[in-house]
């Protein structure tokens, strides 16, 4: 069992002449919380996406734990251990809340579709045991009570912790978030980034984050790593990161660099 | 606030032209004058007339409501309402008018002399003819105008009272039979003459209903509050009591309708099988399968092949007994579920409208083979298979010898009446005719049902709507998608074996023309105009889709025109469907829901680590 | 150390299956037929001319499939009816021009006036198709719009029922089209040649109307980024509809040049099967490509044409011209299986999150 619980080697992603992701090496140490940056278009989704079986990986490989990643499909993935959130919230809006942690609960279920006909003791006990897992996490991600909300009239700030919720309950070794504070207040931000200091801290899980607010980069990231055009800028600590030059100039252009380090 | 004197021209000339093509086209298609042979009220009203003057009268309803919202003053909005019933009336009054000069009954096939006398009013004159006509709609338009003005308090019950007599006017032949059985003939002939209403009874059913919904307006809030303080056991029982009211009634249905009556809801119940299966595709799953007639045909063909006492029948080719009924039931749903576990393979990548075009390809292709020479030798090509026998049990007339221990019972059931054929049946056990045959599709459409119910809240329920709702998203959460699909797939195939099995014993001959595409089409229909995903839903979509059209001959001749139009307007209007799922009507709920207690403004810090760590128990 | 997840994907072997099954079967039918001999050259040349002249029909319709389909994504399933439409309504302009002897003594004119009422008539279905059925329904879920389709479909086929009454139509015979001309050995009848002409004529002024004019390259623009070519100023609901109208023309052209071709059978469930038999064209050559639809037109005609007595026969299997249909809708089933974007288009995009 090695330091790391995601490593990425020479990762290639290509959409007819682009390259999404471009020979790209990772290396995520477990337990740690980290970030991807870098400015739109960058290839942060599309890495999840090969992480996560949604693109297919052509060249390269990813090591999940031992296990490669390349050629399957998503729900392997999730089975292996891996959960993910989305950028632009992929909820089952027309299922309520509760139903929404019950799916996410599939890789740990074992109750068949004749099971469920017959009424067998088995099948019973893991619905309840489902529900109450459900119940729990809503209670979790701070829900209480909203179980029976649909998940598409639920306030935008409670759909993502619904999201999240959802992820947890296949209860993942790593949780990647895309953009999980986007569109929110300070305050909820602040929140949102103190949940995923204790999911890491409380629950063992290693975070791997997709984000734009550089407040929360900073907080709580170990190790920044930056993309653009595919490829990957530049990696280090938080404080490395903000210093480098070339990181200001692939978000802020040309010269500006040297504006900033001219005063 | 300033009122409104002028006319709005554009508005009412658009109203007016769209209300007068209903009157044109249902003219010009025919309907007309089929559906004037169907009275609605004796000597009063046909619905045949009912079409040409309705429509005026609903715009001129719908023209004063708009005006009177948008501030026009009362008279304006009155002549408003004329004004359009008038322009309504032109297109018709046009196609009287070019008739006389040049007839069009050449290309026109319906426009007949015939049609021409019901729209002048049986006028001799051209002119007194359309004058009437044309006076006639106006006058409607003015009446609904004039109805835009009654009191919501009022018009309500007033609507709903003349939409009862109207319905009641064209189920009276329903009514008659039913009644037949209870109430003496003098009796009945008050109430339904020839094929129509009394007025007298048209009169007395629109004051109850009128009176009734003036009640429940006022007073039925009341009543739900009543009910919804009772306590949980007050609650429990007044369900139970409903729930075993309508299991009694639903136990002697057949004998209170009479044969025909129970043909027509032996039909409806084939449907409700097949919906319920089809819904599980369409519905939960949302993969789209115009081919489920090929299940149908598959539980259908399986069972002639194996009960049919004649030469295509498995008795005679291999020189067995043919099998019994009952055996053959699991066999045809398998075999149904097979074919739909092998016609989901080659569909699983697709997306939903390729996926429909390819399993109605599917669906033609069984349906083209089956009619083949080159299969005949095996399932009858066009002639099919015959002398499909019904199903038998061993009645009790067999198993206890009651002739010589209650011979009194046995005489009854040789009687006619309510009861007795039901006695007939449990000593016979022969399912002959279509009150017998009742009781199995009823069992079949129970067990469907509890099939479904228990599915839907089961974890492959969620699986197959998670998959409906966002299949990358439930792809991301461990769902195995492939096996999502071919599971409801197989599982939805089954109902389809089912009602293609008891389909084939209950009319003897089967042809592969009972097998066609339009069987897929009417089973999505009802489930679309029942309410996608909805149990309830597709009971009412059956009712309406396959029952009316047998009740109302009028409306079966232009049957597959109204399903057209139907899933247009629906999918147009109100794509949920008319008794939409509880998911849907969830979510008119929910607004106004409030959560238990009010959302914290942290994260469940009042739970404490330990409760997060049962979490995470070792996984499996 | 790394452990591999090993994954057989059973489907894609089942259906590898299903293909060398049916490449098997094809080669052995044909492989039987030909070497017995039963057919004699001209009778094949013979049968891929009537394939090449129903092909084109076919062609004709499929490019309002393709057209449709381009733009808004969506499968007009009533555009079978559209051509339905134009065949029946002209019909009546054809016995009436028959009977008045115009036929006789102005055929081109006579017949030009069929088409073009034909045409005018369905681009009027197709148009109002688009207004009253389609344009509402356009942000909603794809199965919408195509339970929409359905049920339009249904109401157009029984309202020409109810307007004209259930009986088979027959066209008027056309003396000029009349007769065979002697190629390769074997008697093609003229009327093949004028049909696949025409075909060929129509689908030059489309591919020019599309490349050419202002219109098509807006019709172009639309269908490639619907945003962006809203954002240049483009009327994304006029474009629409100038598709709708071309190929509502296209099929009312069709209608006739059918009614020529085979003037039995005119009747309101004319559009049905040839609306299926176009949608797979269309597929076949690659949804939302232009000369794709009339190469899928063709090759279906051909390969419907050929395969009973090529395939089908060398199989043994008996009576195999009444399978014809089920050769096409086995050609569309195949074609979504296995190569849903066509002969001549592109691959979809990948699944993206």
């Amino acid at each position: 069992m090695s330091d790391n619980i995601l490593e990425v080697q020479q990762l290639v992603k290509r959409f007819g002449g682009l390259v999404a992701v471009d020979h790209l090496d990772y290396e995520l140490p477990r337990g740690s919380i980290c970030s991807i940056i870098g400015p739109n278009g960058a290839g942060k989704t599309s890495f999840f996406n090969c992480l996560t079986g949604f693109y297919s990986i052509d060249e390269g490989d990813v090591i999940f734990d031992t296990y490669s990643l390349k050629g399957l499909e998503p729900f392997q993935v999730t089975r292996l251990g891996i959960a993910r959130t989305f950028q632009n919230i992929r909820l089952f809006s027309n299922m309520t809340a509760i139903e929404n942690i019950m799916v996410g609960q599939e890789p740990h279920l074992h109750s068949s579709w004749i099971g469920a006909v017959l009424g067998t003791p088995g099948t019973r006990r893991e619905e309840r045991m489902v529900e109450e897992e459900a119940r729990r996490l809503l209670r979790f991600v701070g829900l209480r009570g909203k179980g029976d909300m649909l998940a598409k009239n639920l306030p935008y700030g409670d759909q993502r912790r619904l999201e999240i919720a959802r992820a947890l309950a296949s209860k993942p070794k790593l949780l990647l978030l895309d953009e999980p504070t986007a569109g929110m207040n300070p305050a909820e931000t602040l929140q949102t980034t103190q949940f995923i200091q204790r999911l890491r801290d409380e629950l063992g899980i290693t975070i791997l984050l997709i984000e734009h607010d550089m407040k929360v980069v900073m907080g709580i990231s170990e190790k920044v790593t930056v993309l653009d055009y595919g490829k990957k800028l530049a990696e280090g600590t938080p404080q490395e990161i903000q210093n480098n030059p070339q990181v200001i100039e692939a978000y802020l252009g040309k010269g500006a660099a040297q504006l900033l380090a001219e005063g | 606030m300033r009122e409104n004197r002028t006319f709005q021209w554009r508005l009412l000339l658009r109203f007016g032209l769209l209300a007068g093509i209903v009157p044109l086209y249902t003219a010009a298609i025919g309907m007309v004058e089929v559906f004037n042979a169907r009275e609605v009220v004796q000597g009063l009203l046909t619905l045949g007339e009912m079409l040409v003057v309705f429509p005026s009268l609903v715009v001129g309803y719908l023209t004063a409501l708009h005006l009177r919202r948008d501030g026009s003053n009362p008279v304006t909005a009155l002549a408003s309402a004329l004004v359009t019933g008038l322009i309504a009336s032109l297109p018709v009054a046009l196609l009287v008018l070019i008739n006389e000069a040049v007839p069009l009954r050449g290309m026109f096939v319906n426009v007949t002399p015939a049609l021409i006398k019901i729209l002048l009013f049986e006028q001799e004159q051209m002119l007194t003819g359309l004058g009437l006509l044309i006076g006639a709609l106006t006058l409607a338009g003015g009446l609904g105008g004039l109805a835009a003005f009654i009191p919501e308090r009022f018009r309500r019950p007033l609507i709903t009272g003349l939409v009862v007599v109207i319905l009641s006017g064209l189920l009276s032949e329903f009514i008659k039979q039913i009644l037949q059985q209870f109430v003496s003939r003098n009796a009945l002939r008050q109430i339904v003459k020839g094929k129509s209403l009394t007025s007298q009874a048209a009169g007395a059913i629109f004051a109850v209903t009128y009176l009734i919904s003036l009640f429940w307006i006022s007073k039925g809030q009341d009543v739900k509050s009543w009910y919804n303080r009772l306590p949980a056991t007050g609650q429990r029982q007044s369900r139970r009591v409903a729930n075993t009211v309508l299991g009694l009634f639903l136990l002697i249905l057949p004998w209170i309708m009479g044969p025909y009556l129970s043909e027509v809801i032996d039909n409806v119940g084939l449907y409700i099988i097949m919906g319920l299966g089809l819904n599980i595709a369409v519905g939960w799953a949302g993969l789209l399968d115009l081919g489920y007639v090929t299940n149908f045909a598959v539980g259908a063909y399986i069972t002639g092949v194996l009960i049919s006492t004649g030469p295509l029948g498995i008795g005679a080719r291999l020189g067995i007994d043919p099998l019994n009924f009952w055996m053959i039931i699991p066999i045809a749903i398998l075999a149904a579920m097979f074919t739909g576990f092998i016609f989901a393979l080659p569909v699983l990548r697709m997306r939903g409208d390729y996926l429909a075009i390819a399993t109605l390809g599917f669906g033609e292709i069984i349906r083209l083979l089956a009619l083949s020479d080159w299969l005949k030798p095996y399932i009858g090509g066009a002639q099919g298979i015959l002398f499909i026998t019904k199903p038998d049990l061993p009645g009790l007339a067999e198993l206890l010898p009651l002739a010589d221990w209650a011979p009194s019972f046995v005489e009854m059931s040789q009687k006619k009446g309510v009861l007795n054929g039901l006695l007939k049946l449990l000593f016979y056990g022969e399912f002959s005719g279509p009150q017998e045959l009742y009781y199995i599709i009823l069992a079949g459409a129970l067990l469907v049902l509890f099939v479904a119910i228990r599915l839907n809240n089961s974890r492959t329920g969620r699986q197959w709507m998670a998959m409906r709702e966002d299949e990358d998203a439930a792809s991301s959460v461990g769902i195995n998608i492939t096996l999502t699909k071919v599971l409801a797939f197989t599982v939805s195939a089954a109902s389809g074996g089912l009602a293609g099995a008891i389909f084939a014993s209950k009319v003897g001959t089967i042809f592969p023309n009972s097998f066609s595409l339009l069987v897929s089409i009417n089973v999505l229909s009802l489930i679309i105009i029942g309410g996608m995903g909805s149990i309830p839903g597709i009971v009412v979509g059956a009712l309406a889709l396959i029952g009316l059209p047998e009740l109302l001959r009028e409306f079966s001749e232009f049957r597959l025109l109204l399903y057209g139009a139907l899933l247009v307007v629906m999918m147009l209007v109100r794509p949920e469907g008319l008794w939409p799922s509880p998911v849907i009507r969830r979510e008119m709920l929910s607004v106004e829901e409030e959560s238990e207690e009010p959302p914290p403004s942290d994260k469940g810090t009042t739970e404490t680590p330990q409760a997060l760590h049962s979490l995470w128990e070792p996984t499996d | 150390m790394r452990a591999r997840l090993y994954r057989l994907n059973w489907v894609d072997v089942v259906l590898n299956a299903l293909r060398i099954v049916i490449i098997v079967a094809v080669i052995v039918g044909a492989f039987n037929t030909i070497t017995s001999g039963k057919y004699t050259g001209d009778q094949w040349i013979s049968l891929v001319m009537s394939g090449l002249a129903q092909g084109s029909i076919y062609a004709l319709i499929a490019l309002g499939y393709t057209l449709v389909y381009g733009i808004l994504l969506m499968i007009n399933f009533a555009h079978g009816e559209v051509f339905m439409a134009g065949a029946y309504t002209a019909y009546f302009l054809a016995a009436y021009s028959a009977r008045q002897g115009w036929l006789e003594s102005q055929p081109l004119l006579t017949i030009l006036s069929w088409i073009l009422v034909a045409a005018l008539v369905s681009m009027g279905v197709a148009v109002l198709l688009e207004r009253v059925a389609y344009r509402p329904l356009r942000g909603a879920p794809r199965l919408v719009p195509l339970i929409t389709a359905i049920g339009a479909s249904f109401f157009l086929q029984y309202t020409f029922k109810g307007l004209y009454g259930s009986a088979f139509r027959t066209y008027p015979e056309v003396a000029a089209l009349k007769g065979s001309v002697a190629m390769g050995g074997a008697q093609i009848p003229i009327v093949q040649i004028f049909v696949f002409l025409a075909a060929v004529v129509l689908m030059v002024g489309l591919y020019w109307i599309v490349e050419k004019t202002k219109r098509g390259k807006a019709m172009r623009a639309v269908s490639e980024n619907k945003e962006v070519a809203r954002l240049m100023g483009i009327d994304i609901d006029q474009v629409i509809v100038f598709t709708f109208m071309l190929g509502g023309a296209l099929a009312g052209a069709a209608g006739v040049i059918n009614g020529l071709y085979r003037p039995q059978g005119v009747n309101f469930f004319m559009g049905f099967f040839p609306g299926i038999k176009a949608f797979t064209a269309a597929v076949l050559g690659g949804i939302g490509n232009v000369p794709g639809a009339f190469l899928g037109g063709i090759l279906l005609g051909v390969i419907e044409s050929l395969g009973p007595n090529l395939v089908l026969d060398g199989l043994g299997i008996p009576a195999a011209n009444q399978l014809k249909d089920v050769i096409a809708f086995t050609m569309l089933v195949l074609v979504l299986i296995f190569r849903p974007q066509g002969i001549l288009g592109e691959r979809l995009a990948e699944k993206r999150a």
